[in-house]
């Protein structure tokens, strides 16, 4: 009888290989974009297992909140008749298939190597993990840095995306 | 199990007693747990969907004496008993879905709708140990149930088939992520002070200290404006313009799930409302009353302190509505992005500076000074508004006069 | 109750269910006599005028993008907020200088006109 964590991670890895596998298959694009949010909502549930319960949340409000919704922005910017009547396969797939069978193997030799043992997963962190969280990103020792670097990232990515759409105007 | 035990601990005795049951009956412990919690979130539901019932009763009589009529009057005492009828009336309509709309999500989308506005009952703390759960994250958990009310906006858009409810649809998304962004950071300036996400914490700070409304007033201003805004009420609801688009996204809707968008919003509206009170003005505490009179330290009177609160909240986001005139799309858009965004983050910096130096002072140092700093915010804001204001009426006033006598 | 995030699922599960009860109830109850007139979509009393299919302003899309931008830079906010308490004043200013650097952002898109709606 499995356990209930078991069970979860179960319903999780199900939901979200199914649905990614129907974002891709979907013939519908607005289709496309919804499975694309229930694959989203999976990966909240195995932060949640995770006991990640910040980044569960984070998934949730940037990922399902501000980047499911631009893709459907997106989707909605293309003109209507290119949502169902285009081909779904090009004529690339016995290349595709090759390589994706080549990273199969590579994937599987990886993880024969690999021990899965309960002895050598790190122990979960006892405490306020939100605090410590925070004291992480804003200790002198620690990752203050990439912090500030971020910032900076989020401005190239600002900048970046008004010089695509200013052109466009 | 005496009665006082369970006046001043109701969950914790309940809980006690039906795990008893349920172990007496030789149920697995598991199987307990989740019993107990299913039974306690079925209550916890009901609970908001009556209330939901009493507040679109509510609703009604208020706007109705807001224009000078009486609201509904014949069914029961005042009225009352009204959203009975109402909601028999939603149940037996006939349900026409229009030709070319997507069915699957034309029927998703008030469900979701609907659930986003309950699961925000799941974090609600009613008195100081009735709540659902108290989770360490439950800040962003409000935000995260919002952009679930975002996506449901889309979907009744987009799969009615109509244009007016995409266009409706598009602008209610537009305006409902814009403004979540002054609607977070004035979130996070509660959560500077307290030092926790949790909404159990943030209110116990204030009952132990001061409501944050005295200390950041302009937050709750900032707060209560971005609020509205997501609930796509008057002013900023573009999405349900009666006189331009003819409701909006839920044009095609009909019968019960026009219902369930309907009292989804009302009760969003009313959980905004008691959010502003556990956020701003002391949760279930009633103002320093319950240190001098203990018998309201009790979990029945926190919880009506709440639902109080959230009473008035809910009156004034009615008031406001039904008072004030719409505000056009691009006037809203430009009132978000070039005011309340740079407004807020400069709040959230001078409050973070002011709480990071005076922090260990005592009481009476750091509530004005946290006052006095949102009053320098604001009146250097209406300063710079001013400024503006002036040149923009000098850049006209200067033609010259046509005849000098 | 140890794990509050069963809580959560549990009350997600409750919030679907619910809602869709009483929209069973209405389609067993609620009688079925669809005609093409009623099933038309709605264009103020009128035949429909047009597809159903309108231009999108591409306006919308630069706000989404800015949300997107500024609802990241909150989340980065959320840990920095939680450390005020038990960290020296530095962190005060990291925080200032993270949002100066997103806020000058902001003035880029206010100057370049991305935030005007024609």
């Amino acid at each position: 009888m499995p356990d209930a964590t078991q069970v979860m991670f179960f319903l999780s890895a199900a939901l979200i290989l199914v649905s990614a596998v129907l974002v891709v298959t979907v013939r519908n694009l607005i289709h496309a974009a919804l499975w694309l949010i229930a694959t989203l909502f999976g990966v909240a549930m195995l932060y949640v297992l995770l006991e990640a319960g910040f980044l569960a949340v984070v998934q949730v409000v940037v990922y399902i909140g501000a980047i499911a919704i631009m893709f459907i922005f997106a989707v909605m910017l293309t003109r209507r008749d290119l949502l169902s009547q285009s081909p779904q396969t090009n004529a690339n797939w016995p290349v595709a298939l090759g390589v994706s069978a080549l990273a199969l193997v590579g994937i599987a030799y990886i993880v024969r190597g690999f021990v899965f043992s309960l002895e050598r997963t790190p122990a979960p962190l006892t405490g306020d993990t939100l605090q410590m969280l925070g004291e992480a990103l804003t200790s002198p020792s620690l990752f203050v840095l990439p912090f500030e670097v971020a910032s900076v990232l989020l401005l190239a990515a600002l900048i970046g995306s008004v010089y695509l759409a200013w052109n466009k105007k | 199990m005496s009665f006082w035990n369970f006046w001043t601990d109701p969950i914790g005795v309940a809980d006690a007693w039906l795990r008893g049951l349920f172990a007496g009956w030789g149920m697995p412990e598991f199987w307990v747990s989740l019993l107990v919690s299913l039974i306690g979130i079925v209550v916890l539901v009901v609970f908001a969907l009556v209330l939901d019932i009493m507040l679109v009763w509510v609703e009604r009589k208020v706007v109705a004496r807001f224009q000078g009529r009486l609201g509904p009057n014949r069914v029961g005492p005042f009225g009352l008993f009204q959203p009975f009828p109402d909601i028999v009336k939603l149940i037996i309509k006939e349900d026409i879905t229009p030709a070319g709309a997507d069915k699957v999500v034309f029927n998703m989308a008030p469900v979701i709708s609907a659930m986003s506005v309950i699961i925000l009952w799941a974090i609600f703390p009613l008195a100081a140990r009735v709540y659902g759960t108290d989770l360490n994250v439950g800040v962003l958990y409000l935000i995260a149930a919002g952009a679930f009310g975002t996506l449901s906006v889309i979907m009744a858009g987009w799969s009615s088939n109509n244009k007016y409810a995409l266009l409706g649809a598009f602008r209610s998304v537009a305006t409902m992520i814009s403004f979540e962004i002054p609607l977070v950071v004035t979130l996070l300036i509660p959560v500077v002070i307290t030092g926790s996400m949790s909404l159990k914490a943030i209110s116990e700070a204030q009952i132990n200290s001061v409501p944050f409304f005295l200390v950041a007033p302009l937050a709750f201003l900032i707060f209560l404006i971005s609020a509205i805004a997501e609930l796509g009420r008057s002013p900023f609801d573009l999405n349900e313009g009666e006189s331009e688009i003819v409701s909006g996204f839920h044009i095609e809707y009909s019968g019960m799930k026009f219902g369930w968008f309907y009292a989804g919003e009302l009760l969003h509206s009313y959980t905004v409302g008691g959010l502003m009170g556990i956020l701003f003005f002391g949760g279930w505490g009633w103002f320093g009353l319950e240190k001098v009179l203990p018998w309201l330290d009790t979990p029945f009177f926190g919880a009506i302190s709440v639902l109080g609160k959230a009473l008035i909240g809910y009156w004034i986001i009615m008031w406001i509505k039904y008072t004030v005139p719409r505000i056009r799309i691009d006037h809203m858009l430009a009132f978000n992005w070039k005011f309340l965004t740079p407004l807020s983050f400069a709040l959230l910096m001078v409050m973070a500076v002011v709480h990071s130096l005076l922090k260990e002072q005592a009481l009476w140092i750091y509530v004005p000074a946290m006052f006095l700093s949102n009053i320098l915010v604001g009146w250097v804001t209406l300063e710079i508004l001013r400024n503006n204001a002036r040149q923009q009426r000098d850049a006209v006033k200067t033609p010259e006069p046509v005849a000098q006598h | 109750m140890q794990n509050p995030w069963i809580y959560i699922g549990l009350f997600l599960v409750i919030g679907i269910v619910v809602p869709v009860a009483p929209l069973i109830i209405a389609a067993v109850i609620a009688p079925k006599k669809p005609n093409p007139i009623k099933q038309s979509t709605y264009e103020c009393g009128m035949e429909t005028v047009g597809d159903s299919w309108v231009q999108f302003k591409a306006q919308y899309y630069v706000f989404a993008l800015a949300f997107l931008i500024f609802d990241v830079e909150t989340v980065f906010l959320f840990p920095w907020a939680l450390s005020l308490n038990i960290l020296p004043f530095f962190v005060v200013v990291e925080g200032i200088i993270f949002i100066l650097i997103l806020l000058a952002g902001l003035v880029y898109l206010w100057r370049k006109g991305m935030l005007e709606w024609v």
